[in-house]
């Protein structure tokens, strides 16, 4: 991957990019509002009072002045982490023009490959350990990735298909291992025994600054905040990253202007499923502490709705990541006063992504234009 | 013959059944050049609305009533309901298929979810509503036959004779279904639609309206298809008990070629790979049961690998059409 330097974002005039960031900053402030009223519209059609939900949902992710903001906070960003890592990992196969719905199992396979290196690991020392388990985790995710890529490569079976049978695969394999081979030794749920914990994530916050609350805020959070100008770097400023866009927006003429589509198709695939393996594992590390049966509540589906409303774009994907992680951290303060359940979460996502495509299609149907 | 033969003829046909009707109706979505990967939600959705339908209500004037007719029917509706919303977006605004269809499946997890729990608690108190009868054909051709039979050939025609009028109807619509994609005006603009759209419309074929009727008829087979899940074989419902089976039913269409026939042997095998994960469990062989749940999923993929190169698949498959 050599880098290329001169784009055509770095000549265009300074009054342009400005424009551009207006338009987009109006998007923003369009959607947020429009998330607002869909927000109401959803709890008065269940019957919860709006503002009172509202504002459940509002100290659920962030806190108020009487219980302190920096635990609800933490929790946001603890639950944007596997969001943003996930989703952006949708982003790279989905520029390259592969819809794979793969993220859940590549996710649930890293935290079992890095489970099973973890518990197994023998004498490694504890940081050591740790890098150990992220390589294993990531090359886990990349092998489950590269088993759809190869079948869309090799047999033309759509990724679509592929990624979802993979899934289902990788679900009942943790289950099983969690009630076999890699079964606590008491042998009473299906969980694995906890992990060495010199091998676990940090937590970062002080618990002083808390008033002694437990705080889950971890240090591998940094990992998936590091990831965004990565794949940034990959999509916008290499030559794969250029190719597999240009697969994305039109395979026939990346194939007729000689980009090795096949060879790139796989390295996306590969990449987004290192991307979901390294995922799991960060969550194994930072917050579980050991895998069991339903150890992801949907992050890899989630990841679709949040790379699609961060416009597949990987730092509008952190935007709508931290959207849906204060969302998820919002809805379960919410839980515990009106019996709301998380499905709502569901409802509300699909509702977002629905009004973000229909605008976008119709603003594209008006103008003429291709839409991704 | 001892009883396990007969048992997996019925149950592959049982399983099969759902199956089919999915990948029947999303055979026709195809060849008019549509993927609806919403499938699954459909399905979903139409079992959910299934078990609504069927529950017993107060009929005023006639006293408690229930109906699993009834909750087909509603099933097939909501159906065609969810097929209209995915073709609103990924028909008449062009929006990406993959796109609305996995966003369709989002809403159809978070809406039954919802209501599910919203109308019968957090945790879900057990639903217990009738299933479809059983047709008795089986025991009409032993009354035929006078008495002549014997057991083993009776507990055969029971095996493939005795399902509800769901199997009937799959198996039923895979002759109608050939027929009217190659011996009918509508079934040639359907397939014209599916390999040259843009042809198609200069000959005068209104493109966006015979898809948007393609996709009808999916969510109607589809919807029912949920309702032959919750209705039709179990007798209640549970969240997200299509366990994608909508995304199998999308793998038999692509293994089965676009090919009626090819979708009922396809969904033969799935049943069967189903009815045999239930029999090598009940019959206590020592694997863990995980391994074998995973075993249809396993089988779709290696079918799908043998299944070479995919040269008989509608041009235009997945591509959304903009009027010139």
């Amino acid at each position: 991957m050599t880098v290329v330097s001169s784009s055509p974002d770095q000549t265009s005039p300074l009054k342009d990019r400005l424009r551009a960031l207006g338009s987009a900053l109006a998007r923003l402030l369009a959607y947020g509002a429009g998330l607002l009223a869909l927000l109401v519209v959803t709890f008065s059609a269940l019957g919860i009072p709006p503002l009172e939900a509202l504002s459940k949902l509002w100290i659920g992710a962030f806190g108020d002045s009487e219980s302190g903001h920096l635990y609800n906070c933490s929790e946001t960003i603890v639950q944007t982490a596997p969001l943003l890592m996930t989703a952006l990992s949708v982003i790279i196969a989905w520029r390259t023009g592969l819809f794979s719905i793969g993220a859940e199992g590549q996710l649930l396979v890293g935290a079992l490959a890095a489970t099973a290196v973890g518990l197994h690991g023998g004498g490694l020392p504890g940081p050591l350990l740790t890098l150990v388990m992220l390589i294993v985790g990531g090359a886990a995710g990349a092998g489950w990735g590269w088993i759809a890529g190869w079948l869309r490569v090799r047999r033309n079976v759509q990724e679509v298909i592929s990624t979802i049978m993979l899934n289902y695969v990788a679900v009942y394999l943790v289950r099983f291992m969690v009630e076999g081979p890699l079964q606590e030794k008491a042998h009473i749920n299906p969980q694995s025994e906890l992990l060495p914990s010199g091998a676990l994530f940090a937590h970062i916050l002080p618990r002083a600054w808390s008033n002694d609350i437990v705080t889950r805020l971890h240090s591998g959070v940094l990992l998936a905040v590091l990831a965004v100008p990565l794949v940034w770097l990959l999509l916008y400023r290499t030559e794969a990253g250029f190719g597999m866009r240009i697969i994305g927006q039109n395979a026939e003429a990346a194939r007729t202007g000689r980009f090795p589509v096949d060879r790139l198709r796989l390295r996306a695939m590969i990449l987004s499923g290192a991307l979901c393996g390294v995922a799991g594992t960060v969550e194994l590390l930072g917050v579980t502490g050991r895998l069991y049966a339903n150890f992801s509540p949907g992050w890899g589906y989630t990841a679709i709705p949040v790379a699609l409303l961060g416009g597949l774009h990987p730092i509008g994907s952190l935007f709508s990541a931290l959207f849906f992680g204060a969302l998820t951290a919002g809805t379960s303060n919410l839980n515990r006063f009106s019996g709301v359940s998380s499905v709502v979460g569901n409802v509300i996502q699909a509702a977002a992504v629905l009004a973000v495509v229909g605008a976008r299609a119709w603003q594209a149907r008006r103008t003429g234009n291709e839409t991704d | 013959m001892n009883s396990v033969i007969p048992g997996t003829i019925s149950s592959t046909i049982t399983l099969a059944t759902p199956l089919l009707l999915a990948a029947l109706g999303e055979n026709v979505v195809q060849k008019a050049g549509v993927v609806n990967v919403g499938l699954e939600g459909i399905m979903l959705c139409g079992a959910f609305a299934g078990m609504m339908a069927t529950r017993p209500f107060h009929l005023p004037g006639f006293g408690p009533a229930e109906s699993t007719t009834l909750g087909v029917a509603a099933a097939a509706i909501v159906g065609m309901v969810v097929a209209l919303l995915f073709a609103a977006f990924a028909v008449k605004l062009a929006a990406n298929q993959v796109v609305v269809g996995v966003v369709i499946n989002l809403l159809a997890v978070g809406l039954t979810g919802t209501l599910y729990r919203a109308l019968f608690g957090e945790t879900g108190s057990f639903i217990s509503i009738p299933t479809l009868p059983q047709w008795e054909v089986g025991r009409l051709a032993q009354r035929m036959a006078g008495g002549h039979l014997s057991l083993d050939v009776i507990a055969l025609l029971e095996a493939l004779l005795r399902h509800n009028a769901l199997a009937y109807l799959a198996f039923g619509v895979v002759p109608l279904s050939l027929w009217w994609l190659n011996r009918t005006r509508g079934g040639l603009e359907l397939r014209a639609v599916g390999e040259q759209p843009v042809a198609a419309a200069a000959s005068g074929i209104n493109v966006i309206r015979l898809r948007t009727c393609a996709l009808l008829y999916g969510g109607l087979m589809a919807g029912i298809a949920g309702a032959c899940l919750s209705v039709g074989d179990v007798g209640t419902f549970k969240e997200e008990m299509t366990a994608g089976r909508g995304f199998i039913a999308l793998a038999i269409v692509t293994s089965g070629r676009w090919h009626p026939v090819g979708c009922l042997l396809a969904a033969l095998v799935f049943g069967f790979a189903q009815a045999l994960q239930f029999q090598l469990q009940a019959s206590g062989f020592h694997v863990s049961a995980q391994l074998f749940l995973a075993l249809p999923y396993v089988a779709t993929l290696v079918i799908l690998t043998m299944g070479g190169r995919l040269s008989q698949a509608p041009a235009a498959l997945g591509r959304p059409y903009r009027k010139a």
